[in-house]
């Protein structure tokens, strides 16, 4: 009987940890804290559950096919005879987003440079709380600076221009993403080691080519990440692109047109009366989905550009 | 001859910097401008509506009769639910991750994936979940609930994550403190971690709760209205948000409502700027402390 297993579970249960009333409840309270961080893992597999199936419903219709959605350009899916062809939804959804950033990289990248490289403490910080206001702003105030304010002055230049138009949208998504893209490279350009930029300034280059030839170069990882994520909110942006670009799905390259986004299309359908359960009705998940997959996937991209970024700059 | 062409390419070099540094500060200078621009341009339309007529007026078929009072009183009940819904289960799933979890662990490496992933979801995929979920699947219809509920999980990574921030900051000595005197670990959470990170905590609150009360997207799909006569009242009424009210004036033709809707731009924005003040301010004490 005196062999050490024996002494220890002895031993164990006179001065061990006891399973009184508060030890439970601590148990019981620590499972809570981990059920709501869980929480957010169900919320991802909600999400993906509810689309995925709804989704499915959709394809097995009969009015619908696959290939009918993936390949044809023509999206009138309220119509007395629908046709689903999602293509010009991914149209505008394309233009809106590769035309904000068009906008928005220079001008956030220079913005970021300045902070980085050029401004004083003093002038960051009034700029970056600006900033910080920008990124606060509600979309759909610039939804309706675009409409009332945006398309107007374009109107007075090029007098072709609708009065819903994607470029419109185009620049207010632009502003939008501006502060993403502005404190991301910020943070990218503040990686990168002193010891760089100072080693070739020492050399005899001017600052500019140390942030052309080096900063730019050790940050660029950094710059393409928050490149992605401008492009993947740009791409889920929805009041703002709702009330500038219109809700006309057309495969148009002209900024001048009205077009409809995938997020706007959610919408209109979201306040229309389409019977609920309807194959019509059911595009607002088949959209979703791929809404979903899409921005899904650019923030994956950008994530893991991140890490490349981090991995570099220790 | 070669210095003169050094001295030539030196000062074509300089130039260039020069005009790198103007590039940079106009490009800064036309955003702050084109910001000032259409603000001062939502200002002018929209404060002469800004009376209390406007204030405490409801739907209607005339702008100048219309207000924005269902809005106001549709925002503080879906925010007060969003609230009570995110914040206890934000905090505690940051408690979780920051104080209990095994890092090395594959779960914690998925959660933490999944929270930064969550929190880029376009808010709209948000809005047909809380459809299909709260309208559909819990048959809570097109309401405040649901309506709450539905932003609740929507800020939810954003307070799991600034929350973690805040808890992340306190000392680990204060924690090995409480723990070395004896206390649980739970002890240590509830009486020492948690008064410490709260400015923290509370400072994200504000700044998620500044997110919800300006998201339209989600409560368009899971369907707000936007003729209302009356204040809601309960749980289970129907709803209206300000931004809402302001996509719906927005997108009707008459110029009237435009104006209206500057105006509630104006309340809308007025109160996003005080409640991130009063962020900035809390935060600026708490670092003063510390």
């Amino acid at each position: 009987m005196s062999s050490v297993g024996a002494n220890y579970s002895e031993t164990r249960a006179r001065f061990g940890p006891r399973k009184t009333f508060f030890r439970r409840l601590e148990t019981l309270i620590k499972f809570l804290f981990f059920l709501s961080a869980f929480f957010s893992v169900i919320i991802t597999v909600g999400i993906t559950f509810i689309l995925l199936k709804e989704t499915i419903a959709f394809f097995q219709s009969p009015e619908v096919t696959l290939r009918e959605f993936f390949t044809t350009t023509d999206w009138s899916p309220t119509f007395a005879n629908p046709k689903f062809g999602v293509l010009p939804l991914v149209n505008g959804t394309l233009i809106i987003a590769i035309g904000s950033l068009l906008i928005a990289t220079p001008i956030g990248l220079l913005t970021a440079i300045y902070l980085s490289q050029y401004a004083s403490p003093r002038a960051r910080n009034i700029i970056k709380p600006i900033l910080e206001l920008l990124a606060g702003i509600p979309t759909v105030v610039y939804g309706f600076l675009g409409l009332f304010y945006v398309t107007p002055i374009l109107q007075r230049f090029f007098p072709t221009v609708e009065v819903f138009n994607a470029a419109s949208g185009c620049i207010v998504v632009a502003v939008m993403v501006l502060p993403l893209i502005t404190t991301l490279c910020d943070d990218a350009f503040s990686a990168v080691p002193k010891s760089m930029g100072e080693g070739a300034l020492a050399l005899g280059s001017t600052k500019f080519e140390v942030i052309q030839k080096i900063k730019f170069r050790a940050a660029l990882s950094g710059i393409a990440a928050s490149i992605i994520l401008a492009m993947s909110r740009a791409i889920g942006e929805t009041m703002a692109v709702t009330l500038a670009a219109g809700q006309s799905p057309k495969m148009t390259l002209n900024p001048a047109e009205s077009i409809q986004t995938m997020t706007a299309y959610i919408v209109q359908i979201s306040k229309g009366d389409t019977p609920v359960g309807s194959t019509s009705y059911l595009t607002l998940y088949a959209v979703g989905f791929v809404l979903f997959v899409i921005t899904m996937t650019l923030n994956i991209i950008a994530k893991k550009l991140v890490l490349r970024f981090r991995i570099l700059s220790v | 001859m070669s210095a003169i062409s050094f001295q030539m390419t030196s000062k074509k070099r300089k130039l260039k910097d020069q005009l790198f540094k103007w590039v940079c500060v106009s490009s800064i200078v036309f955003v702050l401008l084109l910001l000032a621009a259409l603000l001062f341009g939502v200002a002018k339309d929209g404060l002469p509506r800004l009376n209390s007529q406007f204030l405490q007026g409801f739907s209607s078929r005339k702008p100048e009769v219309a207000g924005i009072k269902a809005g106001i009183i549709g925002t503080l009940w879906v925010i007060t639910i969003t609230i009570i819904a995110a914040f206890p289960v934000g905090v505690a799933a940051a408690i979780y991750l920051e104080e209990f979890a095994n890092r090395r662990s594959k779960l914690y490496g998925l959660i933490q994936l999944n929270i930064a992933n969550l929190s880029a979801v376009p808010s709209i995929v948000f809005g047909i979940l809380g459809l299909s979920l709260f309208v559909g699947a819990l048959n809570l219809g097109r309401s405040i609930l649901s309506a709450g509920l539905t932003m609740a999980l929507l800020i939810l990574p954003l307070i799991i994550i600034v929350s973690q921030e805040a808890i992340k900051a306190i000392p680990v000595g204060i924690r090995e403190t409480s723990l070395a005197l004896g206390a649980t670990p739970l002890q240590t959470v509830f009486k020492q971690i948690l008064p410490n990170a709260l400015p923290g905590i509370i400072t994200g609150l504000i700044l998620a709760m500044s997110r919800a009360i300006g998201e339209t997207a989600p409560l368009i799909v899971v369907g707000a209205v936007t003729v209302v006569f009356n204040p809601p009242a309960g749980l289970h009424d129907k709803f209206v948000v300000l931004p809402i009210q302001i996509f719906d004036w927005s997108s009707r033709p008459q110029r009237g409502f435009h104006e209206n809707a500057a105006g509630a731009i104006i309340v809308l924005l007025g109160t996003l700027i005080v409640l991130n003040s009063l962020a900035v301010v809390i935060r600026a004490r708490h670092q003063r402390k510390v």
